[in-house]
C-alpha cells in the first residue's frame, strides 16, 4: 500500500539574490509534506534562513535584488504581489533563533498577533493565552505571572514563549530557524519534544542547529549548500545512507 | 639620550587632558554662580507675579515669563507633532533614495542657520506676508522653524535606536509597519523622543532674536490674552534691562536672568530625569 502524503508546500525553481550578495538560492525545487517535520540543513551561508523567508514573504523586509519561481502554500503562489502577506503570516508562523520577547508582558506577547489581527473578543484571548502555553508546554512555569514583563523569563522560557507566540495564531505551517541554538540541553530537548507533539497539528519546517539535531528532528530533509539544493530523502535515510559525497562528506563533519 | 620616557609622556598627556577638560567647566560653574550671587537678591514673590513698575526699575516681571511660558508652548503646538511625524517618516517608511539625502541634508541645513536669519523670515513670511502681526502665533511659528531640525534629529536617532528584531518579530506575526510602528517602536522610542523634544523647546525658550522680530514687546501693561497678541518674553526683556533702560538696578537684571536659567535648567533636569528612568526600565 502507498501511503500518499500530501504536500502543503511546493518549491519550484526558485531562485533568490539579495542586493548585497551575502547568501543567494539557485533553483530549488522542494516538497514539504503536511504534518511531518522537514529539516533544511547544511553550513552557514547556504540560504537556509532565506528560503525560510521566502515562505511567510519576510524577506519583503531585505533588500531583495532579484527572485523567481514559484512557491505554493496550499496551491497558491505566495511570491504573487497581490496576495494578502498579513494572511499568509498569520498562516505561516515563524520562531526566530534568538528569541525576541516583543518589550511586552508575557500576556501580551501571546496575543499580539491576535490583537494586530482585530481580535476583540475576550474569552477567547484568554483561551488562546492558555492553549498555546501549553502547547508549547511552558504554561506551568509561566501561568501564575502572565503580567509579568516577557524579558523576566530565561532563554529557554523565552524561546518557548515565541513558539507559543506563533501558535496562538493558530497557524497551519511553523517555520523554526534554529530555534535552540541559544538554549541549553535540556530546554533544547524540551523543545524538540514538543516539535514531535506539534506535527500531528502543524507542517513543520526547521532549520536545526546541528546535524545532530537534524537527525533527531527530521521526517524529511534537505540538504542546502551554499544556495544549491543537494539531496533531498527521509530522515532515516539522509542521515544513515546519503547519495551525494558532499552530503556525505558534510554530515560526517568533514566540512562545515 | 631621550629627554622623557613613554611613562613620563603619559603622565604628561594625561595631565594635560585633565586640565583642559577642567578649563571648560570653569565658564559653566562660574557664570551660574556669578548669576546667582547678583540675581538671588531680586528673588522674591513679587518678582514673578507682579507687573514691572517705575519703567520697569521695580516690581516683577510677570509678564515676561508668561510670555515665554506662552511661546513654548506654542512652539511645541506647531514642533512636536510635525516633528516626531517627519522623524518616523525618515527613520521607517523614506526610501533610500536621493530625494531622502536631500531632505536630511536640507534638516541638518537648518539647524545650522543664525537664529537671526530665522527671525528675519518670519519677520517676512509670519507677521507681514500671511499677516499674523506681531503675535505669539508668529512667534511660536518661527521658533518652531527653528527648533525643528533638532525634535526631527534626536527622535530619529531615538526611533532607530530601537532594535531591528522587535519590528521583524511584529510583522512575522501579522502587523502591519504602522501597528509595528505605533504598538512596539514609539513606545520604546518614547522617552528618547520626549528628551530631543525638551531640548528643542529649551533652545526655543532662551533664544531672543527670533522673538525680537516677530512677537515681543518692549512693554506692555497687561498680559496677552489671545494668539494674535503679542507679549514680552524672558530674553528680550533681559536684553532690554540690560541696555535700554538708563538706571536700572543690577539685581533686577541679573534676577531676570536667574528666572530665565531655572525655566531652562528646569527643562533640561526633565529631559535627563526622563532618559535614566527610562533606561533604568528598558528590557533591551
Amino acid at each position: 500500500m502507498v501511503e500518499k502524503t500530501m504536500n502543503k508546500i511546493s518549491i519550484q525553481n526558485y531562485s533568490l539574490t539579495y542586493s548585497d550578495q551575502t547568501e543567494s538560492l539557485r533553483h530549488i525545487n522542494l516538497d514539504i509534506p503536511a504534518n511531518q517535520i522537514t529539516v533544511i540543513f547544511g553550513p552557514a551561508g547556504g540560504g537556509k534562513s532565506s528560503l525560510l523567508r521566502t515562505l511567510n514573504r519576510l524577506n519583503d523586509l531585505a533588500d531583495v535584488k532579484h527572485q523567481e519561481g514559484t512557491v505554493l502554500v496550499d496551491g497558491v503562489d505566495i511570491l504573487d504581489p497581490a496576495i494578502d502577506v498579513i494572511q499568509l503570516r498569520r498562516k505561516v508562523g515563524m520562531v526566530f533563533a534568538r528569541p525576541v520577547v516583543l518589550p511586552l508582558t508575557i500576556r501580551e506577547n501571546l496575543v499580539y498577533g491576535l490583537e494586530v489581527a482585530g481580535e476583540k473578543n475576550k474569552d477567547h484571548l484568554t483561551r488562546a493565552v492558555e492553549s498555546s502555553l501549553q502547547k508549547a508546554a511552558i504554561w506551568d512555569e509561566v501561568k501564575d505571572r502572565l503580567d509579568d514583563p516577557a524579558i523576566a523569563l530565561s532563554g529557554g522560557q523565552q524561546q518557548r514563549l515565541c513558539l507559543a507566540r506563533v501558535l496562538a495564531l493558530e497557524p497551519e505551517v511553523i517555520l523554526l530557524d534554529e530555534p535552540t541554538s541559544g538554549l541549553d540541553p535540556i530546554s533544547t530537548g524540551k523543545v524538540e519534544e514538543s516539535l514531535q507533539d506539534l506535527k500531528q497539528e502543524y507542517t513543520i519546517i526547521l532549520v536545526p542547529h546541528s546535524v545532530q539535531q537534524a537527525a533527531r528532528t527530521a521526517d524529511k530533509a534537505a540538504f542546502l549548500l551554499q544556495g544549491d539544493l543537494i539531496e533531498v530523502a527521509p530522515g532515516e535515510i539522509m542521515f544513515t545512507n546519503p547519495q551525494d559525497q558532499r552530503t556525505q562528506d558534510y554530515i560526517q563533519g568533514r566540512f562545515g | 639620550m631621550k629627554l622623557l620616557n613613554r611613562q613620563q609622556k603619559q603622565r604628561i598627556g594625561k595631565s594635560i587632558l585633565t586640565l583642559m577638560t577642567f578649563f571648560t567647566v570653569i565658564p559653566i560653574v562660574v557664570t551660574v554662580i556669578y548669576i546667582l550671587i547678583l540675581g538671588l537678591p531680586a528673588i522674591n514673590l513679587e518678582f514673578i507675579t507682579a507687573f514691572p513698575r517705575e519703567g520697569m526699575r521695580e516690581g516683577g516681571i510677570l509678564p515676561a515669563i508668561i510670555g515665554t511660558f506662552y511661546l513654548t508652548l506654542g512652539t511645541a503646538f506647531f514642533a512636536v507633532p510635525l516633528g516626531i511625524g517627519s522623524a518616523i517618516y525618515l527613520s521607517e517608511y523614506a526610501p533610500n533614495n536621493k530625494a531622502t539625502q536631500l531632505i536630511r541634508i536640507a534638516i541638518i541645513n537648518l539647524a545650522g542657520i543664525p537664529s537671526v536669519v530665522y527671525g528675519l523670515f518670519g519677520l517676512g513670511l509670519f507677521v507681514l506676508f500671511l499677516q499674523f502681526g506681531t503675535s505669539i502665533l508668529a512667534g511660536s511659528l518661527t521658533l518652531s522653524i527653528m527648533t525643528l531640525p533638532v525634535i526631527i534629529s534626536t527622535a530619529e536617532e531615538a526611533i532607530r535606536a530601537v532594535p531591528q528584531a522587535f519590528r521583524t518579530v511584529s510583522i512575522s506575526l501579522g502587523a502591519t509597519k504602522w501597528q509595528t510602528i505605533r504598538r512596539i517602536v514609539l513606545p520604546q522610542a518614547l522617552p528618547g523622543i520626549l528628551t530631543g523634544v525638551i531640548l528643542g523647546l529649551e533652545r526655543a525658550a532662551g533664544e531672543t532674536a527670533p522673538i525680537l522680530f516677530t512677537v515681543a514687546a518692549f512693554f506692555l501693561p497687561r498680559l496677552p490674552n489671545s494668539p494674535l497678541d503679542a507679549t514680552m518674553a524672558l530674553p528680550y526683556h533681559l536684553f532690554v534691562i540690560s541696555t535700554q533702560v538708563p538706571g536700572m538696578p543690577i539685581k533686577i537684571q541679573y534676577g531676570t536672568a536667574l528666572v530665565l536659567l531655572v525655566f531652562v535648567l528646569g527643562m533640561n533636569l526633565v529631559a535627563t530625569t526622563i532618559r535614566s528612568r527610562a533606561r533604568a526600565r528598558r528590557q533591551w
